[in-house]
């Protein structure tokens, strides 16, 4: 690494100075989790960051090989516990895929309009907790007022309130129950007409800006050298969204146009923007979900699912099936040997290459800007342990 | 001339105590519980909605507000314990004063979870520390959280701190004293090479 010369103070350049290795976790709070950083400070002044991952490590890709297709659901929508159900979407459709399965229409919009409640869920949590970092106690009980309105409705369609456990192999698990969908629309218009509670605390707020603006900026190029995806690829200018890009379930025609959904993105790439484009995707997943909605409701009733066989075997051959989790890109890579367990399953998370960019971005800032720029890469960290 | 006096203690002589007297002291220890969030993994989430508006733990006297594990009564450990994170979460037990109780939330602290057979998971984290109320759920909702404090609080009620009831509170971890040293000793090696080369 290039020496850097830093002054810090009132005449500190004289003066011989140590530097001092600080332990941020594992377990502290602005890290909601069990990441652990280590960082070398001169003064207040970072020089090194390094996140050391693996205090949640807990062995899913290996486990996926002894559980068969419909038990390895349970492992896999945990591993990012805020977005369970994009999670097991990506490995349902990765099983559908291999299997050659055509899933029911109707499936395929309500997936698609779970997907979308379960991104606001996710956003609304980082909503909530990120200015709580920053030192905001307020928002976090506007957004959980939000989480309980859209938890009951995932709670009503699925009995669960984050592991909803409610995808399978060839559709979903139920059917829709009689009414629902008036209820979704209940909550998605209760939640659209209290977001200003919430928006009206951080948007334009004097010190959310000074904690944000400006400062942890990710330029395009460090966010395609780490492989960076996301919310937070989004707000540096990255235009990479795959709802959009390399559609899947429904997308293709959301994001046709005309259609509901539309692209968040900026430029600034600072925490501000990253912030920015988070509250502004719970608009458009709001608006994702009420198309959905309406769409449901026209349609016809019918299966919802595909009667499987008493025993899933899955074809000789492998398959690599990415989607736009809210977090960032979500990929699982199948291979098969013809078994009723996969030979390999490999997960791409998406909060790992997020986490690891921090090594890069955070030497050079100063030391209470490391909360802000840490709370702002929006990750879980199963999903980066797995 | 004035004497000043020794501060008057209820620690070891609180076991032959007077049962009016007992009875409130748990009375005080069961309603403020300031609780030390041990948040690792899913549960910590619905430990979170515990603590939010619709739920609201506080109103039992649970106080989510403790600045760290020294100031704690009540430590929730919510999430899987990995094998990693294990001597952190000992640790942290240890820095908590007496009389402390734990709660653990959730299938994967309770027993490994759907993590039963993975290589890196500790089968429940009563292998390291021990538990008073254990809550089932995967993760559990808001409400066994509730239930599981009522129970700790029952628990709490009926406690005599005798060293019979203490061991068979505690069992084998009674009577184990952690020096200083071993709660405060740092994590990290000093810099490496390369960072000493910096400072020169």
């Amino acid at each position: 690494m290039a020496r850097r010369e830093l002054t810090v103070g009132v005449g500190a350049g004289d003066l011989a100075t140590a530097d001092m290795v600080l332990n941020i976790g594992p377990q502290h709070p602005a890290t909601h989790g069990v990441l652990r950083l280590r960082v070398t400070l001169d003064g207040e002044r970072i020089m090194a960051a390094d996140p050391i991952v693996g205090y949640m490590h807990r062995g899913a890709e290996k486990l996926f090989e002894v559980r068969d297709y419909r038990q390895i659901l349970v492992l896999a929508n945990r591993h990012d516990w805020l977005s369970a159900f994009s999670n097991e979407i990506g490995l349902a459709l990765a099983v559908e895929r291999m299997l050659g399965m055509d899933v029911p229409e109707r499936a395929t919009w309500a997936r698609t309009l779970l997907t979308e409640l379960n991104r606001v869920l996710n956003h609304l949590m980082f909503l909530g907790s990120y200015p709580l970092e920053l030192g905001a106690i307020t928002p976090i009980f506007y957004a959980f007022r939000e989480r309980e309105e859209l938890q009951a409705v995932m709670e009503e369609i699925s009995g669960g309130r984050m592991h909803y456990m409610f995808n399978r192999v060839g559709g979903l698990r139920e059917d829709i129950p009689a009414g629902w969908l008036v209820r979704v629309t209940a909550a998605i218009d209760a939640v659209r007409r209290r977001m200003p509670d919430l928006e009206s605390l951080l948007v334009g707020n004097e010190i959310v800006h000074a904690r944000t603006r400006g400062v942890g900026v990710l330029t395009p190029e460090v966010i395609h050298a780490y492989g960076v995806s996301g919310p937070i690829a989004r707000a540096s200018g990255v235009d990479v969204d795959l709802r959009r890009d390399q559609p899947y379930l429904a997308y293709a025609e959301l994001f046709a146009p005309g259609g509901a959904g539309r692209v968040v993105t900026r430029t600034e790439g600072d925490c501000l923007a990253r912030l920015e484009v988070l509250l502004e995707q719970v608009q458009v997943s709001l608006d994702l979900a009420q198309a959905c909605v309406e769409r449901l409701s026209a349609m016809p009733g019918g299966p919802i699912n595909v009667k499987l066989p008493k025993v899933v075997k899955v074809p000789e051959g492998d398959d690599y099936v990415a989607t736009e989790n809210p977090l960032g890109l979500n990929g699982y890579y199948l291979v098969s040997r013809g078994e009723k367990t996969p030979w390999r399953l490999k997960l791409r998370s998406a909060s790992f290459n997020n986490v690891a960019v921090l090594a890069e971005v955070l030497p050079g800032t100063l030391l209470a800007d490391m909360v802000a720029i840490l709370g702002s890469m929006f990750f879980v960290v199963g999903d980066i342990d797995k | 001339m004035t004497t000043s006096l020794p501060m008057p203690k209820v620690g070891p002589m609180q076991a032959a105590a007077p049962k009016p007297m007992r009875l409130v002291l748990n009375w005080g220890r069961r309603y403020s519980l300031w609780v030390f969030n041990f948040g690792l993994a899913c549960c910590a989430i619905e430990f979170i909605a515990t603590s939010m508006a619709r739920h609201d733990f506080i109103r039992l006297g649970v106080i989510p507000f403790a600045p760290g594990p020294r100031q704690a009564d009540l430590m929730v450990v919510s999430g899987t314990v990995t094998d990693k994170m294990a001597p952190a979460v000992r640790r942290l037990y240890d820095q908590m004063p007496e009389p402390k109780y734990v709660i653990s939330f959730g299938a994967c602290s309770n027993s490994g979870g759907p993590y039963w057979d993975s290589y890196c998971v500790t089968k429940g984290v009563d292998q390291i520390i021990p538990v008073d109320v254990y809550v089932p759920g995967c993760p559990p909702r808001p409400e066994a959280l509730l239930q599981g404090i009522l129970k700790l609080q029952e628990k709490i009620a009926a406690e005599q701190v005798r060293g019979a009831s203490l061991r068979e509170r505690l069992g084998s971890a009674v009577g184990r004293s952690s020096v200083a040293a071993q709660v405060s000793r740092p994590l990290v090696q000093p810099p490496s090479d390369g960072l000493q080369d910096n400072a020169e």
